[in-house]
């Protein structure tokens, strides 16, 4: 018997990495994003269920990234995107069409190689390693296929959701400093690319990244 | 007799799924509306009269809307309405026949359309295939999706006793109704894809090309829109409320299904704007996604 409860989280943050992939504003795209990590932070509640009792660990684990992911994050996000005062389009390189088909072939080739994986032990869900392979890749999409600085953080953050349902693989036997290190150092992470993106704004009024490669003096 | 009362079903209700989403949209606008059965009384108008042909139109515009309204009514005999109520022919494979036979009633429509020579009616036929051209993918990856869920390629157990595969496959499925719904609003050009209400506008798709129709012929077409509504309404219904119940009560809940289907058609179409032209494909292209979504996650479950 599947679990329903963790189906539902699972395809959700899916379902919401592909909203972020096809909407064409930025605020949409922070808030689908902010939604996704809720969606994610449910799975180690949801997961631990299954073998029984809810441990200190996975409820630390649920706050802390709530906490930070759902609303630190998308909030520092907001507001570098207020303070540089871009116009709020994502201007991607390819169209929003594309990259929803591309998006979905990059899932069948998650689910396809999720399969041949070997796993050291089994998953929490069947639908846990290919939905985590999913978001990477299609974080990974998003931060190659956008112009924004800000849009590219975005793409960072759901390819770190992936990362973090492929940590509770090991929930068992991970020690939370790690995953509370990732937290950590996600959230300085995102707080530094903040400060940057001011930067560059400041220096260049726009924060589109590809005209970064161009020297000037 | 019980393939008279699934026959008896799909000829009769199809016009009152329309009047109702037309009532729900009054009463969103404020307004009384026309009466539910405005439909049947244009009906009976519309046959009453004779039609006008143009004299550039050839024998191919004449067939279109028979043709098209005959391939409706069959595409119709084989869907199940549930319950007690299978399809009256059924096979292994008619799912692809019924959506073939989809398609030919567009092409017989397409055809009367540039038959007229209008270049109005040439554009209006252009975004009708283009767009159904892009609503295929979902349908068909639909019904994989529910043909590996089921292991059959017939409607009749595709779409009958629901209950256990709501456990077994719950998110997919429910991502499969946000498809179809999609579709069918697609199929059918209705809001968010284009409004059925404009008839001489440079956006519409399903209107433009059936200016020249009158009399007979524009009844025929009316009808078999209104029937292409129902059957695709009935796929999501059974979908999404998988209820059955012994013959007499489960008509009464098939035909509560189906009001439940046009009221929420109505609610999308009085809360959304129509979508800009080139929006319309990237949603078609999500459907799909959706679907595709669906068949992966089946497909695991079911290997497993």
């Amino acid at each position: 018997m599947s679990n329903v409860g963790l189906d539902l989280a699972l395809i959700l943050s899916l379902v919401l990495s592909l909203a972020v992939l096809g909407t064409s504003r930025i605020g949409a795209a922070i808030r689908y994003f902010s939604l996704q990590a809720a969606a994610v932070a449910l799975v180690p509640l949801l997961i631990d269920t299954r073998s029984g009792t809810l441990s200190v660990h996975a409820f630390v684990l649920f706050g802390a990234t709530v906490v930070l992911k759902v609303f630190g994050v998308p909030w520092l996000l907001n507001r570098s995107v207020r303070e540089a005062a871009v116009r709020t389009e994502v201007e991607p390189l390819i169209g929003f069409g594309t990259s929803l088909a591309l998006g979905g072939g990059l899932v069948a080739l998650s689910f396809a190689l999720a399969q041949k994986l070997p796993l050291p032990q089994k998953p929490g869900s069947d639908l846990l390693i290919p939905v985590a392979f999913s978001l990477l890749m299609i974080g990974l999409m998003l931060i190659v296929s956008r112009t924004k600085a800000v849009t590219q953080v975005v793409g960072y953050l759901v390819m770190e959701n992936g990362i973090f349902l492929f940590g509770l693989l090991l929930i068992e036997v991970m020690p939370y400093l790690i995953e509370l290190g990732i937290l950590l150092d996600l959230f300085v992470a995102v707080f530094v690319m903040g400060i940057v993106i001011f930067h560059i704004n400041r220096a260049f009024d726009h924060i589109d990244s590809h005209q970064l490669d161009t020297l000037k003096d | 007799m019980r393939t008279a009362l699934h026959v008896l079903l799909f000829l009769l209700l199809p016009p009152l799924l329309q009047g109702v989403i037309n009532r729900v949209k009054a009463a969103f606008a404020g307004r009384r509306g026309p009466s539910v059965l405005q439909l049947y009384f244009d009906l009976w108008k519309l046959l009453r009269k004779g039609a006008v042909y143009s004299t550039t139109t050839t024998w191919a515009f004449r067939l279109g809307p028979a043709a098209s309204l005959a391939a409706l009514l069959l595409a119709a005999l084989l869907l199940p309405l549930g319950g007690g109520l299978p399809a009256p022919v059924s096979f292994a494979g008619d799912v692809i026949l019924f959506a073939y036979l989809l398609g030919a009633a567009r092409f017989a429509t397409v055809l009367a359309a540039l038959d007229t020579g209008s270049s109005f009616e040439g554009m209006g036929a252009s975004r009708e295939v283009t767009f159904s051209a892009l609503a295929e993918p979902a349908l068909f990856l639909s019904i994989a999706a529910l043909a590996i869920a089921r292991g059959s390629l017939s409607w009749t157990a595709m779409l009958s006793g629901q209950m256990q595969v709501w456990h077994l496959f719950g998110p997919a499925l429910a991502m499969l109704v946000g498809a179809l719904f999609l579709v069918a609003l697609a199929e059918n050009s209705r809001i968010p894809f284009d409004d059925p209400n404009t008839h001489l506008e440079l956006t519409m798709v399903h209107e433009v090309m059936i200016l020249d129709h009158s009399g007979p012929d524009l009844a025929f077409i009316l009808y078999g829109a209104s029937l292409k509504l129902f059957l695709l309404g009935a796929i999501v219904m059974r979908l999404a409320l998988p209820l059955e119940a012994s013959i007499p009560a489960h008509v009464a809940l098939f035909v509560a299904g189906m009001l439940v289907f046009a009221v929420v058609v109505g609610i999308v179409e009085s809360t959304f704007a129509r979508l800009r032209m080139n929006r319309v494909p990237q949603i078609l292209i999500a459907a799909g996604v959706f679907a595709a979504l669906a068949v992966a996650v089946i497909l695991i479950r079911v290997g497993a």
